[in-house]
């Protein structure tokens, strides 16, 4: 990237990109650190009641605890497997599920009410029926987060499908190409960008539906923590639980993030 | 060889029925340049369609000695996350003759029509012009007899827009194709044309034919004094 031959004006330019993006990236950090250090504060000179709010220290500490319990990573662990699992199935059948809907107007035509009150329904209003059909492991877990996620990667993928370009879908026709070589050669990789947006989305209902999962039934994991927490008026352990899905979920979506940037570059 | 026979072709929609095309009768004989011209929502598209089989007429027959069609469009629909190259390659692809050969063939044919330095490169690198000269690149790779030109310089601007079209009409010369042209541009068509066919507006018939022999190069033509005086006969045709 470096050129030696720019004029000043453009390294001036540059380096006045650099600078604003270094200010931003400062001024995030900044922002973190007077949300922690002002809840921190006010505390610790009791002006909020830390057995209420918590505090970092105390956050600290709970982490601290977890770990030395032998417990912490095992909860994590347990949230993000179901979270995974989660997500990569409701991907790849909301993917299998928007490639059948192209491949017939017909089918496509009766299956969309259902789709639309299908994504209009609470999911959580499945609980029960999820428990009584699927038990109280982590399968009753996993389904949760597919059915929260799946609905809006079928709705979003299968609009990525329907945005490719009609003239070169008249092109392939012309070719005489038929419906699988259209979508290996033309739909799958034109829809690539959308797809990755549909990761993305995919990603925050995994993370509710997971949660929402374990509210529901669980033993272990971020959200029992949560629930257990409440239950027990341990908020430290709501709030350590709480912050750590943050990390993971921002985490997570860097990643896609990250793949997308790789992937898109070429489009 | 192409010879439209009486053909007529009507669309049906919700709201009715649209007689596009009428009992249209002409001929693209074997190496001939044929443009055909009319009103603009006339039906010019739906010939094309026709031709290349994506239709099938609603009556009348279309007689063809090939059924190699190349497709050229519009836009140039080049797919972006391919290189030149392999956007080049996509017919042989499709039509499962991607051999090795086929291959070089394509290569040397973009190779002496100046895409040498431009294989490796992404079609977004490329000027409005260029990616006109792949796409007709990527329509003769496949080896077609005969090549159907659906307004393939209407996207482009004015000056770019001269230079592809002598561009392509010498490509399609020199590699002795057959080819059959729509547009709503009169001077295009007598500069491109062995023949121009002027249809009416919808349903399309057959107005007039002309057969365009003077001067060589689309250039020369334009400058030749006779290139105002068919337009003018054209133009009145159209009744524009």
């Amino acid at each position: 990237m470096k050129n030696k031959n720019y004029s000043r004006e453009h390294l001036a330019f540059l380096k006045k990109q650099r600078t604003k993006k270094i200010t931003v990236i400062v001024l995030r950090c900044l922002v973190l650190a007077a949300v922690f250090g002002v809840w921190e504060l006010l505390a610790r000179y009791k002006v909020i009641n830390s057995f209420i709010t918590s505090s970092p220290s105390r956050v600290i500490k709970t982490i601290g605890m977890l770990y030395n319990e032998g417990t912490l990573f095992y909860h994590i662990g347990i949230t993000l497997g179901e979270t995974m699992a989660g997500f990569f199935a409701a991907v790849i059948l909301g993917y299998a599920t928007a490639v059948l809907l192209w491949s017939s107007d017909t089918l496509h035509a009766v299956m969309e009410p259902y789709i639309v009150v299908l994504n209009s329904l609470p999911k959580i209003a499945l609980g029960p029926l999820i428990i009584i059909w699927i038990g109280t492991g982590n399968d009753a877990i996993i389904f949760m987060t597919v059915i929260v996620a799946v609905i809006l990667c079928i709705m979003n993928t299968y609009a990525g499908f329907s945005a490719v370009d009609p003239t070169k879908l008249t092109l392939m026709k012309a070719m005489g190409a038929g419906k699988l070589t259209t979508l290996v050669k033309l739909v799958a990789p034109a829809s690539l960008p959308a797809l990755m947006n549909t990761l993305k989305v995919a990603v925050g209902l995994a993370w509710i539906g997971s949660i929402m999962g374990e509210y529901i039934v669980s033993r272990a994991g971020l959200g029992y923590l949560i629930v257990y927490g409440g239950q027990v008026m341990k908020l430290d352990l709501v709030m350590t639980a709480t912050l750590i899905l943050c990390a993971l979920a921002g985490g997570m979506y860097a990643i896609i993030a990250l793949i997308e940037k790789i992937v898109v570059k070429q489009f | 060889m192409l010879e439209f026979e009486n053909v007529s072709y009507t669309y049906h929609t919700k709201s009715g029925e649209t007689s596009a095309v009428r009992d249209l009768n002409f001929k693209v004989l074997k190496g001939q340049f044929v443009s055909v011209i009319g009103p603009s929502g006339c039906g010019k598209s739906t010939i094309l369609s026709i031709a290349a089989g994506l239709l099938s007429p609603s009556s009348g027959k279309v007689v063809c000695d090939s059924a190699e069609f190349g497709y050229m469009l519009q836009r140039d629909a080049l797919f972006e996350w391919r290189t030149v190259e392999q956007n080049i390659f996509l017919p042989l692809e499709i039509k499962k003759r991607n051999s090795a050969e086929m291959r070089k063939k394509a290569v040397e044919l973009a190779e002496k029509y100046g895409l040498k330095d431009f294989l490796k490169k992404s079609p977004s690198q490329l000027s409005g012009g260029m990616r006109q000269r792949v796409a007709l690149i990527r329509t003769l790779a496949a080896e077609p007899e005969i090549l159907l030109l659906d307004e393939p310089f209407s996207a482009l601007d004015y000056q770019t827009r001269l230079e592809v079209c002598d561009d392509v009409q010498a490509i399609i010369k020199s590699e002795k194709k057959t080819a059959l042209l729509v547009t709503h541009d009169i001077s295009e068509a007598i500069a491109l044309s062995d023949k121009v066919v002027v249809l009416s507006s919808r349903p399309a018939h057959v107005v007039a034919e002309h057969a365009i022999d003077f001067a060589a190069t689309p250039r020369e033509r334009r400058n030749d004094v006779r290139f105002a005086k068919t337009f003018e006969v054209l133009r009145e045709e159209l009744g524009l």
